[in-house]
């Protein structure tokens, strides 16, 4: 068939095909026009196959260049329709924070612990150096750094955890900065795993490093009841979160470093999804942890009483990955 | 089809489950360079303004925590946000580029994030030197964040610019013409308004053994073209 019958005869079709686009494109400027019997979006994917054959003839039969993009741009475009992902993002989050988010870490359980290793061990080394030996800590900080944390947990600070610069700051205000702050240290700790995993451990590292020296340093009176009582309430949610980022950059690391069968570029495409579950239910952890941090650890209960709900969290926290979603696990 | 010629241009052809090659065309590291730096000034200008707020006491320490707040989410979604709800971030749509997935298909939530957290790791060490190096070795411009997501920058499709070969009375050529020739007469019929009328004249006339020293060489291929596409 030459080019001209061939375009009088499927005009129509394709203007039909068009028109069903521009509908799902803006499904707002849809409503005005009325709807005829041909552009019910059931025949939407028949139109599109019928396009896609006329495109490939046209191609095949050298029709003219601007019929070919003409057609090229109706099957993208449907294309694009077709194939367009599901946006149900309620009923996902819900899903994902019931079920999936725990769900995905234990199936990534052995790089969770491999986190944890590279996070503690370090941690456990300094705070045990520091506990023993007070002077130890100016190995690891120098002196501005440590009076400022001493200043934080010192009894006499009327707003503990908090330093000279901060103490006038309200509750709302650390609350804000605890978000701008902390999820930003798990975010990146995330990308670093595109660095061939050098970020991720470097992050996991330095925090376990400083945490460590800090807790051992600040396990004597008359730090000890200000500082425990302080950090252990959002801890359970905070240190778990950046383990847990840590993990997502390792499992992206790993793609990179030990592809196994597939290609460097297939096994990480096929472990990014995953990554990212564990990296946006770790945000979702630090959203709680800044919450805590902010209005409820500095708060004038008894540190009797902050130490008893941090054990409640501690419990929340591991029973949530233990149990949460186990129901439907194959 | 589309890859019977070797290329010196970018374009990407995807097949898609119904057997058709779509043709995306990856946007190279400068035109993004450019995209970045729009968004870097609206950015910018979003955190001068969120200090102005903040710094006003008015709002006292909910304005300044509203302030970081602001601050982070710009930091870390802005793009995620106007690339899922407009395909392009301001930046991108300024320069006509867009995001999807690298089998054509719309960009989806996760791909979308994933991009965007990662660039953390682009940005390494300063500048996006890992972006770029990812970029010029991926063959479809993608810096890692877009490895990553599967995802690649296009250049959006421009409107729709489909034209008619105007029509004349059909001619028969002299001699017999392949269908890559005849594609391209039909091409240059297509898209004569495109050029000026001397433009036209010269072009044609490149054809001698066709036109024949003929006084209006662009009528004659205008007029072979109307013969090709079927008007008899």
């Amino acid at each position: 068939m030459r080019q001209e019958p061939f375009e009088t005869l499927y005009a129509p079709l394709w203007d039909r095909l068009e028109r069903q686009l521009s509908g799902f494109e803006n499904p707002a400027g849809n409503q005005k026009s009325p709807r005829t019997a041909s552009d019910d979006p059931a025949l939407f994917p028949g139109y599109y196959k019928i396009v896609c054959n006329h495109y490939a003839l046209a191609r095949s039969r050298h029709y003219s260049p601007a019929l070919v993009m003409r057609l090229h741009q109706l099957v993208l475009r449907g294309h694009r329709q077709l194939y367009r992902p599901d946006r149900a993002w309620l009923r996902k989050t819900i899903a994902f924070i019931g079920s999936d988010f725990p769900r995905t870490l234990r199936q990534h359980a052995a790089v969770f612990y491999l986190a944890l290793t590279i996070f503690m061990i370090p941690a456990a080394v300094t705070g045990y150096v520091t506990y023993h030996d007070p002077v130890m800590i100016y190995r690891i900080m120098d002196e501005a750094q440590v009076s400022r944390v001493e200043y934080m947990y010192d009894p006499r600070n009327r707003k503990p955890g908090r330093d000279m610069e901060r103490t006038s700051e309200t509750n709302v205000r650390m609350f804000g900065f605890y978000i701008f702050n902390n999820i930003s240290i798990g975010f990146r700790a995330f990308a670093g795993g595109m660095l061939l995993g050098l970020g991720t451990v470097f992050a996991l590292l330095f925090n376990g490093l400083f945490l460590g020296a800090i807790s051992g340093h600040l396990s004597h009176a008359p730090y000890a009841m200000v500082f425990w009582p302080f950090v252990s309430g959002h801890g359970a949610f905070e240190l778990t979160a950046i383990v847990i980022s840590g993990a997502a950059g390792l499992l992206l690391a790993r793609a990179l470093v030990m592809p196994g069968a597939l290609t460097r570029r297939g096994a990480l495409r096929k472990i990014a999804p995953q990554a990212l579950k564990l990296v946006m239910g770790a945000a979702f952890m630090l959203l709680i942890a800044a919450f805590i941090e902010a209005f409820w650890s500095p708060s004038s209960f008894s540190p009797q009483v902050r130490l008893s709900v941090a054990a409640v969290n501690w419990t929340l926290v591991i029973a949530y990955f233990i149990r949460a979603g186990k129901k439907h696990e194959s | 089809m589309s890859r019977t010629a070797p290329h010196l241009d970018t374009i990407v052809a995807y097949e898609t489950p119904e057997g058709i090659f779509l043709e995306l065309r990856p946007a190279g590291p400068v035109v993004r360079g450019f995209a970045w730096a729009i968004d870097f000034m609206i950015r910018a200008a979003g955190y001068v303004l969120a200090l102005i707020i903040s710094a006003t006491s008015f709002f006292g320490g909910v304005g300044t925590a509203a302030g970081l707040i602001f601050v982070f989410l710009v930091e870390w979604f802005y793009p995620v946000f106007f690339e899922m709800i407009k395909r392009a971030t301001p930046g991108k749509m300024a320069l006509g580029l867009e995001v999807i997935q690298a089998d054509g298909s719309p960009l989806g939530w996760p791909s979308a994030l994933l991009r965007n957290l990662l660039r953390a790791a682009d940005f390494f060490p300063l500048f996006y030197f890992s972006g770029m190096v990812a970029m010029m070795l991926s063959g479809k411009f993608q810096r890692l964040g877009d490895l990553a997501a599967d995802t690649i920058v296009v250049y959006a499709d421009r409107k729709n610019n489909y034209r008619k070969i105007p029509p004349c009375p059909p001619k028969r050529p002299p001699r017999p013409l392949s269908l890559t020739e005849q594609r391209l007469i039909m091409d240059f019929a297509e898209r004569g308004d495109l050029l000026s009328m001397q433009r036209r004249r010269e072009l044609a006339a490149l054809l001698p053994f066709l036109v024949k020293n003929n006084e209006e060489p662009e009528r004659t291929l205008l007029a072979f073209a109307n013969w090709f596409s079927g008007s008899r």
